[in-house]
């Protein structure tokens, strides 16, 4: 009867979604990001690809651990932490062992957070967290901790395999660094010094400077200042409107240099630079599309846009975190015991769909894998984003990014 | 010195963007006594009208028709919600409002999609009309400031010269005679409710291509023009003018220039703590004016509230 | 303005126990409620339910008592709540005694400082004038939260562990530990609340709303009391932090934002700001609503928006005033000739807002969902949305329904009114 009950008040309760109640033995993975909400678009272009690298990548194969299937839950965090760790509880209380999240490092951090105490205060219902896009360097430093994975290149490796570009190109003599006004901006413009003092001691940083996060309406003055310092490239970290914002502002103002970004890219932005981001902006980022390394890719990119015609190949890591995934649980045995897999992830070696090899570097749980600096375009580009016909060309690769950068995660295993 | 000239340019647009909203907002205010917190929503709504309607027919008539369909909806939302709210009273209706700049910003996201909208400048003005030093100015930009001049001194004309207008300016400092009067008043009230969600509307059809056209565009601009009006003073139509323009400037050159909070502190005669790390202030010591910019107004109207509660040029308690 | 004094009928009339009544009942029932629903989730749903119901309630001191509409209410909350995770932080740093239950009583007294400083220059003025300095500070405090990153720790904010802080012998690990003492400080906050409505400056607060000119010819200062509700005021929604801080273990901008400041307004006004339970209903569907609808629907906020501006134009006393409309005719024995207009309102009615609900998803599902992938579930019924019959379906769903609760609304008001009427007479 008790039983009964609690059923009953966890059905109207936790409302459980029309399609979530199937076969126990799915290997059930909660997608905790927005899915309402002004990022809405981003989360649901991450779900669509999580949803289709799982139905490709391993239940099309025959499921792992002899013919178990993969399942994407989705949960709504609105961006919002809070909103986050209800959505966590619930996931955990359906019994949901793997977590995914991207969207925020503020999310993230709260994530891994919750997790850490609640894997300590439940050691029968432990829970992995798997970070697809979150790259506050942080998480793998100091936050560090065992049950969080990143598959994405930190804000940090980013930017040494951006400076190791930049190191190359002597036209490049004063550089611009402009970013929001926050943990990660901060941590990108951080980077940016250290890096280029390292690197290219000749190169001015001839502005530093950062802006509120969500609240600059005209970007023009900051791209007069960026014309006035005379730099030959900008740096930033922005993202969303903000991106979108500066970046038009710089290229309406006159600048011709190079613009490197983090997330120039797709949601709208491409289409929305069309023509005029021309050769100007470039993305530093995993995963080649362009020109497609391989018949496998140029399958799969295919097969995805046909189901998703406006949908975006745009998080390419997503792919990583499946395959991967699938097989941890395979070399562990047992998809229950999270432990055993956390254990067969840590210091895995794979060759990424996108070409490359993938290393789950064991000290920091970071992935170190090849990062390319990627050109906004429509020439050479087989795969597009916002179907605008523009895309991202690779231009130069570093291979396994910070392989031997240091870390100050201490990590505690359990 | 060229930089000065040229901020002073991007101000104005700014400024005058802003003006067109606070000028709606404020005769609204003036009028109703209501401060429509769904202004900057009508705004939105041109953007993304004038962005549909030039998928099919061009920039140049959607520049035209899509004030006009909002100042329609406006129109409507002042007859069919507004009026029914009103025997509630005024903070009734401020919470009308403000719930419907939520589901105007639900529905847009409904219709019109989560992301941006590719929403540009006409080709035909699509190049650096000249330049001043380095600097290139856009002709689109100076486009948007001969549509804010001329609705300026449309409006202007229409206040001062026409028999509508001095309906409307009497009602501005003597509603009660108005309605003694015999004037519709009711009538008066949807008109120039319509006509204010217009020219926001005709603000967003021209800011969509520059600012970006997406769902969350009114709320990045909704709160400033309140802020606006309150700092002109509520009902005061040159105080808006003053205002838009006076804000304009101010977050402009606070971007364009990079004073910071030590040097200001210094030059005070105030020395940084020898230990920065440890200090609750020390992020105090590295702000910058770019940082603190676009909240500068929400300083300016604090205090303008606290020392002048009707605003610069208001005469009648908010 | 319809009924917003339901505070002056309270307690006269009643006994003691009668007073005492509802606050025991309300006792028991949070009592029983983990035993109800005891999911780790359900439990957490709850936790959030409960300090949404304590920060809508302070929220209500203002709007509802004291005629003061606020956009910035979350800054207290959210400030309560910042200086308790550090006051944790700093009982593991230091290894002070502070047993957790006491962290809010810390919170709240934080919050009424910062409402007691903010309060000297906003509370001068009621109206717009407070509500847009309200609105100032809430942008400045939100700002503050990314620049000064010593006190709110940037964007990723400020985190702890509750379990530093134990009492006697309760560590707190789980959702359901802290679910006693979040209702525990639930109830004594209402209470507390509930207690300052009738004490003289609460009474008073209602006056300055009212009138402010008559009060302060009796001798009042209408600023002075104004400023002594949100002080008041701004030490509840400090208490609602602290709970927050200990249920979630971490504070980040979220808390002191403008949306945050909405949100509680909306709350506020859905539940009813003329009732001392408004807010507390209003917390509960609005949760429910967020925590429940959001995992059915993508388009939810949709629907909340809907339903809170239906709310401002036709019950702007909330729902809770929707609720206490019946109690006279309750009180007369007549709500039973009521169950036929109503049936033959809301059953249509219910079926047109089904229909037009099955249009909006429809249309959602046509524009987002992959193509191949026509299917779609609504109301347990699996269907094709290209095919032209279920749009036809729901068209007439919603049409007959509406027409059908349109043409059944003057019926079903007749008959309220005359059910008041006799309520009334027979009262008499």
């Amino acid at each position: 009867m008790r039983s009964f009950m609690r059923q009953a008040a966890f059905a109207a309760f936790a409302g459980l979604a029309a399609g979530a109640a199937t076969a126990a033995d799915n290997v059930r993975i909660a997608f905790i990001d927005p899915l309402s909400g002004p990022f809405a678009s981003t989360g649901t272009n991450g779900l669509h690809q999580f949803e289709f690298a799982a139905e490709k990548l391993v239940n099309e194969k025959g499921g792992v651990l002899g013919g178990r299937k993969f399942e994407i839950v989705p949960f709504d965090n609105k961006i919002s932490p809070k909103e986050s760790l209800i959505q966590l509880q619930v996931a955990i209380d359906q019994g949901i062992r793997y977590i995914v999240q991207g969207n925020s490092s503020g999310v993230a951090n709260a994530l891994t957070e919750a997790i850490e105490k609640h894997n300590k205060r439940n050691p029968d219902k432990r829970v992995l967290f798997l970070n697809y896009s979150a790259v506050d360097p942080a998480l793998t430093n100091d936050k560090c901790n065992f049950w969080h994975f990143r598959f994405d290149a930190n804000a940090d490796i980013k930017m040494d395999a951006l400076t190791d570009v930049i190191k190359q190109n002597d036209a490049i003599k004063k550089v611009y660094v402009i970013g929001q006004d926050y943990s990660f901006g901060k941590a990108v413009a951080a980077a940016a010094q250290r890096f280029l003092a390292e690197k290219r001691p000749d190169i001015e940083i001839v502005g530093n400077e950062l802006h509120p996060i969500g609240k600059v309406k005209d970007f023009t003055p900051y791209a007069r200042k960026i014309i006035a310092s005379g730099a030959d490239a900008v740096i930033t970290g922005n993202w969303g409107a903000d991106m979108l914002g500066l970046g038009k502002a710089i290229i309406e103002a006159g600048f011709k240099g190079p613009i490197y970004t983090y997330y120039a890219a797709a949601d709208g932005i491409t289409a929305a630079f069309g023509e005029s981001g021309k050769g100007i902006l470039r993305l530093v980022s995993e995963g080649q599309l362009n020109p497609p390394p391989s018949d496998r890719v140029v399958e799969y990119a295919r097969a995805f846009k046909e189901k998703y015609p406006d949908g975006n190949l745009s998080q390419t890591r997503i792919a990583n975190v499946i395959e991967m995934l699938a097989r941890a649980i395979e070399q562990a045995g047992s998809a229950e015991d999270v432990v055993a897999v956390g254990k067969a992830l840590e210091g895995m070696e794979h060759d990424s769909l996108w070409g490359g090899k993938l290393f789950m570097r064991p000290q920091d749980h970071q992935l170190i894998q090849d990062v390319h600096i990627l050109v906004h375009t429509n020439e050479g580009v087989t795969f597009d984003f916002d179907n605008s016909g523009y895309g991202l060309v690779v231009e130069s690769t570093v291979k396994m990014a910070s392989m031997d950068a240091p870390t100050t995660c201490k990590m505690k295993r359990p | 010195m060229d930089l000065i000239l040229v901020t002073m340019i991007d101000g104005l647009v700014t400024g005058l963007l802003l003006f067109m909203l606070s000028s709606g907002l404020t005769l609204i205010f003036s009028m109703m006594g209501v401060l429509n917190f769904a202004h900057a929503s009508f705004y939105m709504l041109g953007a993304y009208f004038a962005y549909q309607i030039s998928r099919y027919i061009g920039f140049w008539p959607a520049l035209f028709i899509a004030p006009v369909l909002v100042g329609l909806v406006g129109a409507a939302v002042e007859r069919y919600g507004l009026r029914r709210v009103h025997k509630y009273g005024h903070v009734a209706e401020l919470i009308f409002t403000f719930g419907l700049a939520l589901l105007i910003e639900e529905v847009v996201q409904f219709v019109w999609g989560k992301g941006h909208v590719e929403y540009n400048a006409p080709e035909s003005l699509q190049f650096a009309l000249f330049s001043i030093a380095d600097y290139e100015i856009a002709a689109y930009k100076i486009f948007m400031i001969a549509v804010a001049a001329a609705i300026f001194i449309a409006l202007l004309l229409i206040l001062t010269r026409t028999r509508v207008g001095m309906v409307i300016q009497a009602a501005l400092t003597h509603p009660d005679t108005v309605e003694a009067l015999g004037h519709n008043v009711p009538l008066v009230f949807m008109g120039v409710f319509g006509v204010g969600s217009a020219l926001a509307g005709v603000a967003g059809v021209i800011a969509g291509p520059v600012l970006g056209t997406f769902p969350g565009m009114a709320v990045v601009l909704g709160s400033i023009v309140f802020v606006t009006i309150v700092v002109g003073g509520l009902g005061s139509l040159w105080g808006a003018l003053v205002a838009s323009l006076l804000i304009g400037w101010l977050t402009t050159f606070a971007a364009s220039y990079n004073i910071g909070m030590a040097d200001l502190l210094g030059a005070l005669g105030i020395e940084p703590p020898a230990d920065l790390s440890e200090s609750l202030l020390r992020d105090i010591w590295t702000l910058s004016l770019p940082q603190v910019g676009p909240i500068l107004p929400y300083l300016l109207m604090v205090l303008v509230l606290v020392f002048r509660p009707y605003g610069l040029f208001g005469n009648r308690d908010a | 303005m319809t009924s917003l004094s339901n505070t002056d009928r309270s307690v006269a009339g009643r006994g003691a126990l009668g007073a005492a009544g509802p606050w025991i009942l309300a006792a028991l029932l949070l009592g029983v409620l983990p035993m109800l629903f005891g999911s780790p989730s359900s439990v957490t749903i709850m936790n959030q339910m409960a300090i949404t119901i304590v920060f809508a309630l302070s929220y209500n001191m203002l709007l509802g008592q004291a005629g003061m509409l606020s956009f910035g209410h979350a800054v207290y909350m959210g400030l309560g709540g910042f200086f308790a995770m550090h006051v944790l932080n700093w009982i593991e740093e230091y290894e002070l005694t502070l047993p957790l239950p006491f962290l809010p009583l810390i919170a709240g007294l934080f919050a009424m400082l910062m409402a007691a400083l903010i309060g000297l220059f906003s509370t001068r003025r009621a109206g717009t004038v407070f509500a847009m300095i309200s609105l100032g500070v809430g942008e400045l405090v939100a700002a503050c939260s990314v620049i000064i990153v010593a006190f709110f720790g940037g964007e990723e904010g400020v985190s702890g562990d509750r379990t530093v802080a134990p009492f006697l012998g309760m560590e707190f690990l789980h959702p359901e530990d802290v679910y006693y003492l979040i209702a525990f400080w639930l109830l004594l906050s209402a209470l507390g609340m509930y207690l300052f409505s009738l004490t003289p400056l609460g009474r008073m607060a209602n006056a300055v709303r009212d009138n402010p000119e008559r009060a302060e010819f009796l001798g009042y200062s209408a600023r002075w009391v104004r400023y002594g509700s949100f002080v008041a005021s701004g030490f509840f929604a400090g208490v609602a932090g602290g709970l927050f801080a200990i249920n979630y273990e971490i504070l980040t901008e979220e808390n002191l934002n403008l949306a945050t400041s909405g949100m509680i307004l909306l709350v506020t006004f859905l539940g009813g700001t003329g009732y001392f339970v408004g807010p507390v209903v209003g917390a509960v569907v609005f949760t429910l609503l967020q925590s429940v609808l959001s995992l059915q629907t993508e388009i939810w906020q949709l629907y909340v928006g809907i339903l809170f501006v239906a709310t401002v134009m036709f019950f702007p006393q909330g729902l809770a005033g929707l609720i206490a409309m019946h109690g006279p005719a309750m009180r007369a024995g007549r709500l039973g000739s009521l169950a036929g207009p109503y049936a033959r309102v809301l059953i249509p009615g219910a079926i047109g807002a089904a229909g037009v609900a099955a249009l909006f998803e429809m249309f959602h599902h046509l524009r987002t969902a992959a193509p191949g992938d026509e299917a779609m579930t609504l109301f347990w019924i699996t269907f094709d949305t290209h095919s032209a019959a279920p749009w036809i379906a729901a068209a007439a769903a919603a049409a007959g329904g509406l027409f059908l609760a349109a043409r059944g609304a003057p019926a079903m008001r007749a008959a309220w009114d005359e059910a008041n009427r006799i309520a009334q007479g027979g009262a008499k």
